[in-house]
């Protein structure tokens, strides 16, 4: 293998990408959501064609028709959301559509060899082949994934955001395996948002927006963090984090948690909010803040404890009883859990109070609608028609509609469960900032996140979670990240 | 300039072309074409016996039965979930209103005594049903599998396996009579569809049933009573069975058992062709009615060309792919 170059121009969505990746190579692609990542991948395994421009392979072009040609020829793709079939065994998986079999009878024998020589390559001997694939971890189903692409003997293996579904540990063992297979010559077409990720893992750096190559060939090691954003969204980028609003000190304590448990979770749950006040919750996936969260709004029913608004306690596990005292949930899962995605954005927003303007059971969409659009305007949505399906829309925006359900109902306590997953860089700024708006309003915010930077740039006040339980509490401006990371290492560990 | 205005002009009409067909309309529009096909192979084949005023409404009252629970159907249907039991809800409904006691004391004060018992049975059904669906945490389609069972068993019991006869007067003579000239069976569906198309589309509860199916979840999250408002949904289906009960008692003057066997599928299959999804989010009483009134004019074309119910039966086994495919590739061009 020689080196292989690739470069179009003209799809749709695609209006010009050039893209060179070199053997033993990890080289990112980096762009925000809808500036066509996903359709250059889709061209490069064979899904879309290109309508123009060529793709040469070791030198010479060539046609990828359609998926089987682009696997035969070398080139594998793991797609963000897992291609796995979970009543399969981790075997069957990795050699599923190329069976080894006699007559139809398949091998099993071999299969469970060849399985085990992959995985084990993988630096993952502890999965056994006979292993059913849906009792692993996203992670290691992650591996399993791989594991088929060396089954196809790939040269080139294209990563989908492949840490989505990753804590940070496994995100470790992901790189490790990905050096793994660029010191054997393998190249990897490393699709991501998360910078930090790429300067870890990336070697060099593609741009695009827009359907078109911004730049290409960036050296991970010397592009400045600066550049890479403001080539990203075309505008430059000064402060991500908007400035934090001194919270007076009589403000009204809105929210109060009292020593709540959920059995087997966590327990002893102490922490009060208040009103202007952002709380961030510090903690790895597992460690129980998502389930604190959940608990505090009522979705899950706590087995010992209270929860108090303005002094109030509420109905242990009565959603209700919580939005009726003004509290608002943006959950971790916005699609699963949070948006109905084929009907249009207003009735998104106005979900939690569409009763509200109805007279006798008889809804009135035009002051429902009225309403949702006045809240979106402020809140800038693009596009701006409230009667687009929400699934048309950009995860940034999806959590503008979240934002405003609860903007129109009124809601004084705000609880965001990773607000800014899924959104990419230029729009996360933009999230930021209102939420501290919301803040300086005497909103009382309580925001999680898996990136501790985000947690201490956002936050007033910082709660840091390990295994079910509260391990510290400071201001957010007296503790460093790596401080947070450590507490959060040995929280766990102990 | 010109070619400034003029093209994102041309663009919007596309869009809104492209949402015509995507919306209710444009999933309706492929039905309408065929439920005209099939009018005008009725009067190619069997010209005025098919194309007549007396016929058209033998046609709509053929489908009023099946038209009515298909409603309710489209609301279970619409919130994620499934009734399999309308069918033997309905017969044992029209057994209970045909006891004897029940006919006597209907007798004894006023007619609508046999109506009431009928709806508040397939209303007690329903309540059954959404309790054990929302409450139990069963599968809907068990529970309604298990109701289908028992309701038949329970009507077998009651009515000793025999045909109870209405011999009510004032309910046949209210039930089987004209107003302006069209049967009051048909006057009940025209009466049950435009309920449910208001409440489908302009109340709370159409609202929350979709939101429930287009998003279980995030509706509960949202702080909508999830498990209470599905009981309502099964709740309904099972009125919807007992009015079908009323009409059906009306058109055959005998309570029994048997009656409404395999109707459910025929409601399922109405509901899905006319474009609800069976993965519920999405709804369309028009849709539904368009359903229950291609496969009725279907049977009439059938029966007026003499042929077999078997050959039939084939053919509504086509309608529901064709129609289904159809649907799929309106809906694909929309979000092109």
């Amino acid at each position: 293998m020689r080196g292989l170059t690739k470069s179009f121009s003209g799809t749709r969505a695609l209006a010009g990408v050039d893209l060179t990746v070199v053997p033993g190579e990890v080289h990112c692609v980096l762009g925000q959501n809808g500036a066509g990542k996903s359709t250059l991948i889709k061209t490069l395994s064979g899904i879309n064609q290109p309508d123009e421009g060529e793709i040469l392979w070791q030198g010479e072009p060539v046609a990828i028709s359609d998926p089987v040609t682009a696997i035969r020829i070398g080139i594998a793709t793991m797609y963000q959301e897992l291609d796995v079939v979970d009543g399969l065994s981790v075997a069957e998986n990795i050699f599923l559509g190329h069976e080894h079999d006699r007559a139809g009878v398949t091998d099993r024998r071999r299969t469970a060899r060849e399985a085990a020589e992959i995985m084990a390559r993988l630096g993952h001997p502890q999965i056994g082949p006979g292993r059913e694939v849906g009792t692993l971890s996203a992670a290691n189903k992650q591996i399993v994934s791989m594991g088929r692409a060396l089954s196809h003997d790939a040269k080139l293996i294209i990563m989908d955001e492949p840490s989505a579904v990753l804590d940070s540990e496994e995100v470790k063992n992901l790189f490790r395996v990905v050096r793994e297979l660029t010191k054997a010559g393998i190249a990897v077409i490393y699709i991501s948002h998360r910078l930090e990720e790429i300067r870890e893992i990336g070697d060099r750096i593609t741009v695009i927006k827009d359907g078109r190559t911004m730049a290409t060939n960036l050296p991970v090691s010397e592009t400045p963090t600066k550049q890479l954003i403001e080539l990203m969204t075309g505008r430059t980028v000064d402060n991500v984090f908007p400035p934090r609003v001194p919270v007076a000190d009589d403000a009204p304590v809105l929210l109060s948690v009292e020593g709540l448990a959920l059995s087997g979770v966590f327990e002893g749950v102490d922490f009060q909010v208040r009103a202007g006040e952002i709380v961030g919750l510090a903690g790895l996936v597992g460690s129980g803040r998502s389930e604190i969260v959940e608990t505090v709004y009522g979705a899950r029913k706590s087995s010992a404890g209270r929860v108090l608004v303005e002094g109030k306690a509420l109905t242990p596990g009565s959603v209700r009883s919580g939005v009726h005292a003004g509290m608002g949930l943006s959950p971790e899962e916005r699609k699963s859990q949070g948006l109905i995605l084929d009907e249009p954005v207003y009735r998104n927003v106005t979900l939690a109070s569409f009763a509200r303007w109805a007279k006798g059971g008889v809804l009135n969409e035009r002051a429902e609608r009225q309403e949702a659009r006045a809240q979106l305007e402020a809140l800038e949505l693009r596009p701006a028609d409230p009667d687009r399906a929400a699934r048309t829309l950009s995860g940034g925006n999806q959590q503008k509609i979240l934002l405003a359900r609860w903007l129109v109902h009124g809601t004084r306590i705000l609880l965001l469960d990773e607000p800014t997953r899924g959104v990419d860089v230029g729009a996360r700024a933009e999230i930021y900032a209102l939420i501290r708006a919301l803040a300086a309003q005497g909103t009382a915010i309580v925001v999680i996140s898996s990136e501790i930077e985000e947690v201490l740039g956002l936050s007033d006040r910082v709660l840091v979670i390990a295994d079910g339980r509260i391990i510290h509490e400071s201001a957010a401006s007296a503790i460093e990240e790596h401080d947070v990371l450590d507490l959060v290492m040995k929280g766990s560990a102990a | 300039m010109s070619t400034q205005t003029v093209s994102p002009h041309a663009g919007d009409k596309r869009s809104v072309l492209n949402r015509a067909l995507g919306g209710s309309a444009g999933r309706s529009l492929g039905l309408v074409i065929a439920l005209l096909a099939l009018f005008v192979v009725g009067t190619i084949t069997a010209g005025d016996r098919f194309a007549s005023v007396d016929n058209i409404l033998t046609i709509i009252r053929f489908a009023s039965i099946i038209g009515v629970i298909s409603i309710g159907m489209t609301f279970v249907i619409t919130a994620g979930g499934i009734d399999l039991s309308v069918g033997s809800v309905l017969g044992l409904a029209s057994v209970v209103a045909t006891l004897s006691w029940v006919q006597q004391f209907a007798t004894s004060t006023n007619w609508i005594v046999m109506v009431i018992v009928a709806i508040a049975v397939g209303g007690l059904a329903g309540l059954i049903n959404g309790i054990v669906i929302a409450y139990g945490n069963v599968v809907a389609f068990i529970a309604t599998l298990a109701m289908l069972v028992a309701a038949r068993g329970l009507a077998e019991v009651l009515a000793n396996r025999t045909t109870q006869i209405v011999i009510e007067p004032g309910f046949l003579s209210a039930m089987r009579g004209e107003l302006i000239g069209v049967p009051i069976l048909v006057w009940i569906f025209v009466v049950v569809v435009a309920a449910g198309w208001f409440i489908l589309n302009r109340t709370t509860f159409g609202r929350r049933t979709v939101a429930i199916g287009g998003n279980l979840e995030a509706a509960r999250l949202a702080g909508i009573k999830v498990k209470r408002h599905l009981m309502y949904v099964y709740i309904l289906s099972g009125l919807t069975a007992g009015i079908a009960a009323v009409m059906m008692l009306a058109r055959t003057t005998a309570g029994t058992s048997t009656h409404g066997t395999l109707y459910e599928l025929d409601a399922i299959a109405a509901v899905v062709v006319g474009g609800t999804l069976l993965i519920g989010g999405r709804g369309t009483i028009m849709g539904t009615v368009l359903g229950v009134m291609i496969f009725s004019t279907l049977t009439n074309v059938f029966t007026q060309n003499n042929l077999s119910t078997s050959v039939q039966n084939i053919a509504k086994g086509v309608i529901i792919v064709a129609a289904v495919m159809l649907q799929q590739r309106f809906a694909n061009r929309s979000k092109k």
